[in-house]
Parts: C-alpha cells; structure tokens; sequence
C-alpha cells in the first residue's frame, strides 16, 4: 500500500490518524496538533494566570505523564513563568503504588520539576492495604477515591499552589458521563457537566474560597495522548491497581472504545451531548461548608473522607458505604 | 521466510511473559495482519486472551501501529506484511 502523506503540512509520511477531525499528520505535526490543542483549552478558558503556583496530579501514568511534559514545554515556549509542581498520593498500595511512585520520581528528574507526595498513611493514619484487608475487595475503590480527592485537595494547599491540574481526557470525561447515566446518578451526571473552564459546575461554584481544579487535557483524546507518549519515548507506569477490578466502570470504558471504533466522533459527542442537557432538580445546590473535623470544603457538616475514617476506625469500615 | 518484529506495550508485555519485543518468523510468503494476530494469540499470550482479542478482532482500545505507522492508515487487519516489519500493539486502557 502507498503511504499517504500528512494532511496537513503535506511533505512528511502521515504516521497517525485522527479520524474524528479527518486528519493524518507526520509526527512532527502530531506534536504540534497536540501542543496547540491544549494551548487552545489553557487560553480561551484562562485555565492559569502567568507566574501561578500549579500543582500537576502525578500517577506516573501515561495521562499525568503527558500533562506535565506538555504544561512544561508550553511554560518554556509561551514564557508563562509557571511554577510547575508535580503532587502525588501515595495510597499506601505494596507492589503498585510504590512503584508507580518511583516513575513520577522519574519525572520529576527528567523533567527538572518538584515533587510532594501526600500519603494516605499521614492523612488517615490508615493504608489501601489496611483498607482492603477489613473491608475486602467490593467497596474499596470508593474508600480510595473519596480519599484521593482530598489528599490532592490537602497536597496542593500544603505546597501552596492555587490550581490542580489532573490528567483527564476526553475518554474520562465522556466515560464517567456514560456511567452515571447508566447508574441513574443524575446529581454526578450534572456535575460532570463541564463548562467552558474545564471545570465541573459543582468545583466552579467553590473555586472563589478554594483550589481551582481543572483538566488542560479535556480535549484530547486517550489514543492520541497514548500517541504522543509513544513517538515522545515518554516513560510512564502501566499497570492496572491491584485493587482495582473497576467492573462497572470497565464494562463503560469497554462499550466507549467500541463505540470509537465503528463511530471516532462518540467520544466528543457524549460531552456534547450532556452539555446541551438540563437536568431536573440539579439546581439545588448543595451549600459548600468546612468540615468541622478536618476543615476541608465539605457538603455536610463532617465530610465524607472523616466519615469513612471514622467507620474504618471503629472497624465498620464497609458499612459506612450503604448509608 | 518471513521475518518481523513485534512490540507490545502499555501493559500488553505482561501477557507476553513481560517480552516488549518478540522476533517472529512465518514460513508464508505472504501474510495478512490477521493472520500475524492469530499466531499472537494461539502462540504468544498464554492466558486473558481476551485482553487482547475479542472475537475476530484486536480488543477495542488496542493501538497498532506497522513501522511506527497507524494502522488506520495501512488498512488494518488487511495489511499485507513485508520483511523486517515492526508491529507494535499498544493497550490504552491502563492507569491514568
């Protein structure tokens, strides 16, 4: 078969196609079609001011990866004087986590950026390993994600950054939409709805007197951040969480990718379509409050990381899940 | 004798024993991409085959790429190998 050249600067082989936009480009306008896409998200939605402390949420995955290559070399070209940090949780799992931890410690060299990692051992005096064996293998996933949310939350406030950044593109995005519908969760589905900002309307509504959360990476898809790592030689940490079985949000990711198989536009799609969605009764906002134990911004008088601390310390960790 | 290279990545090594590059040789003198995915998937993966194939087909979520090329490009399983081919198999579907 002939190779076909790059659609856009038509000199070079193409070496990816991005089907949703009707584009094959060589590696070098790949680069630049990534580069400018997140630029774009980072300027028309003023994701950072110059000189503002960032907090990039690491895993060492491909996702957070990207995002700190990309926020760095964007803060060099555009001369943005970010201060970029990298912040990572250490959830306490042996045989994951910690090594997950050694590639962001990678990153931090090769990318010549700071790193803080928050423990849930510090925070909670509780470990995903000591989570696991009392409450088992069903509930622990929302154990570690409400937790999670917080330590960043906790991290970015203790190195004093104003913004999180997190790594979610645009197949997280459109794959927790699909889950929530599916779930019937009509109060997460609305949250989900993005603004213009890259921001949830629930995080927007806080952010006066709190960490802006955002996701420079919400327009580009999960194949071509894969990509771009790839043809970058990037390194990340590729392994499932032992803990994680994901079952249904798999079966989501799943019915997601086959959807992008046969039609590239679903991804896209999905947000869109929940963009243009009113839903009934998400109106009513809850009011953000601090948490009279922990003083993090909470709903509820004590918030929901305390309260599953809490049953975990009085070792009715799984019970705290059926409330 | 056809000789080629295959590269698995993003996780998929753990299906091949940890084995990030895999020499082949196929005594056909011309084979299509299918038929390099069915000799990975009887010959190469041991167990979870279903994390690699389902059905006729690369599980969703896969990458392919011939010599660092889309496969997308190169009409997919109908590829036509040539000597000294680099397929490379790269899983999306890990970690964040």
């Amino acid at each position: 078969m002939k190779r076909r050249l790059c659609s856009h600067c038509g000199e070079a082989f193409a070496n990816i196609s991005i089907s949703r936009k009707n584009k094959h480009l060589c590696r070098c306008c790949f680069y630049n079609y990534l580069e400018d896409t997140v630029h774009q998200t980072i300027v028309e939605e003023k994701l950072f001011q110059p000189g503002e402390r960032i907090a990039i949420g690491a895993s060492g995955g491909k996702d957070s990866t990207v995002l700190a290559y990309v926020l760095k070399l964007l803060n060099e070209r555009y001369e943005y004087h970010w201060d970029l940090w990298l912040l990572s949780v250490d959830e306490g799992i042996h045989g994951y986590r910690d090594d997950s931890l050694r590639t962001v410690e990678q990153n931090r060299d090769d990318y010549n950026l700071p790193l803080y990692v928050v423990s849930y051992s510090e925070l909670y005096d509780w470990t995903m390993d000591q989570v696991v064996s009392q409450i088992g293998r069903k509930s622990n996933c929302t154990f570690c994600g409400v937790f999670r949310r917080q330590a960043l939350d906790k991290g970015a406030k203790k190195i004093q950054a104003s913004v999180l950044a997190t790594g979610h593109n645009a197949d997280d995005i459109a794959e927790t939409i699909l889950l929530n519908l599916l779930r019937g969760d009509h109060a997460r589905l609305s949250r989900s709805n993005m603004n213009k900002s890259g921001m949830s309307e629930e995080e927007e509504s806080c952010c006066s007197n709190t960490l802006r959360r955002v996701k420079p990476l919400k327009d580009i898809y999960e194949k071509e951040i894969v990509m771009y790592a790839y043809f970058k030689k990037l390194k990340y940490f590729a392994t499932e969480c032992i803990y994680a079985p994901f079952a249904y949000r798999g079966h989501a990711r799943e019915y997601l990718k086959r959807l992008e198989r046969i039609r590239p536009h679903s991804i896209s799609d999905i947000i869109y379509s929940l963009s243009c969605l009113h839903i009934k009764d998400a109106e009513q906002r809850q009011v953000q409050q601090q948490c009279i134990l922990c003083h993090s911004i909470s709903s509820q008088k004590i918030c929901k990381a305390c309260q599953l601390k809490a049953s975990l310390d009085k070792g009715q960790g799984i019970s705290a899940i059926h409330r | 004798m056809l000789r080629i290279e295959l590269e698995f990545g993003g996780g998929l090594e753990s299906l091949t024993g940890g084995n990030k590059v895999v020499p082949v040789e196929f005594s056909e003198e011309q084979l299509t991409l299918d038929r390099v995915i069915d000799y990975i998937r009887t010959n190469l993966i041991k167990e979870k085959h279903e994390y690699f194939v389902q059905g006729e087909y690369v599980r969703p979520g896969i990458l392919v790429l011939i010599n660092d090329v889309d496969w997308e490009l190169e009409g997919k399983t109908r590829y036509v190998v040539q000597q000294g081919d680099r397929i490379t198999f790269i899983s999306t579907l890990h970690g964040g």
